[in-house]
């Protein structure tokens, strides 16, 4: 009982804010909506018994991805007003062409019949926690894509940083070259003057 | 009971919610790239659903992958936008024609 209204708890609080996501004015609040969206995909997620995945798209999705988008719709100064002008039109045929999808998939999982192995029931736990059972099959069947997403991340990284970086002309920065170049004869002047002589420089 | 075709639905709505946003926010891609999010949690959710009800658990590290790629993709994706903005200073898409021959 308790587990189908924690489900359609999650499942309206993942839809409602996905489709204040899109109609919200403010791209702020959008971000906002789209983080709510994302908890409840995640308890989604947790009802289904996939813990370690409800918990990585709390951590990626909300800790990373949407504070990227809140930092990039807050650092850019942008005329979201001017921006919204082809909403209205958009509107008649966008809901034309969603409906017709929405239709699509509807008729299709309709005619769908699982097969022999999928029991249409949730398959009961296993001893194994979660967790243990998905770094074993991580690190044994599938480490070579487990290590392609980790260059892909690091790709991203690179290239993000690549893309954004620029050089400014008032900035002053370390010249590495300079340094080097430096010998220690035109930067130190080694003296032992006398009590009393004094020095001149 | 909660059975598979509840989670498909709410997937397939979530999905839906994806598209329709891409195509109501022709201009602004930084919503654009929020409905592209909602169209891979979608996938994901179908992917977790799949995989608890198949017993299987390739499902949920194929949904890991799937939340790699998402996370690649919006922060190149952004740092695209950022520098687009600095030449344009606008994020206007629909006039997006600099790299055209």
């Amino acid at each position: 009982m308790i587990a189908i209204l924690a489900f359609y708890l999650f499942a309206t609080f993942t839809i409602v804010p996905a489709i204040a996501v899109i109609f919200a004015r403010n791209p702020v609040h959008s971000v906002l909506w789209l983080i709510l969206a994302f908890f409840n995909a995640a308890g989604l997620m947790l009802l289904l018994g996939a813990e370690f995945i409800a918990m990585l798209v709390v951590i990626v999705y909300v800790g990373a991805v949407a504070v990227l988008f809140l930092f990039v719709v807050m650092m850019l100064d942008i005329d979201f007003a001017q921006l919204r002008s082809g909403f209205t039109r958009n509107l008649p045929f966008g809901i034309i062409v969603a409906l017709v999808l929405l239709a699509e998939i509807v008729i299709a999982v309709s005619a769908w019949k699982a097969g022999p192995a999928l029991s249409g029931r949730e398959v009961a736990a296993t001893t194994q926690p979660n967790i243990v059972a998905l770094g074993q099959l991580l690190y044994s069947r599938f480490l070579l894509p487990f290590e392609l997403a980790g260059l892909i991340l690091l790709v991203a990284m690179v290239g993000a940083i690549v893309l954004t970086h620029r050089k400014r002309p008032d900035s002053r920065r370390q010249s590495a070259s300079r340094q080097i170049r430096r010998r220690p004869d035109e930067a130190i002047k080694n003296l032992d003057p006398g009590v009393g002589e004094g020095m001149t420089l | 009971m909660i059975s598979l075709a509840h989670y498909l639905t709410v997937a397939a709505i979530l999905f839906v919610i994806g598209v329709l946003g891409i195509f109501l926010n022709r201009r602004n891609v930084i919503l654009m790239l929020m409905a592209i999010e909602l169209i891979l949690l979608a996938v994901n959710i179908n992917l977790v659903a799949f995989s608890a009800y198949l017993g299987d658990l390739t499902g949920q590290v194929m949904a890991m992958f799937v939340l790699t790629v998402a996370a690649a993709e919006a922060a190149i994706g952004l740092a695209i936008l950022v520098i687009f903005f600095r030449r344009r200073g606008t994020i206007a898409v629909d006039d997006a024609n600099r790299m055209r021959g």
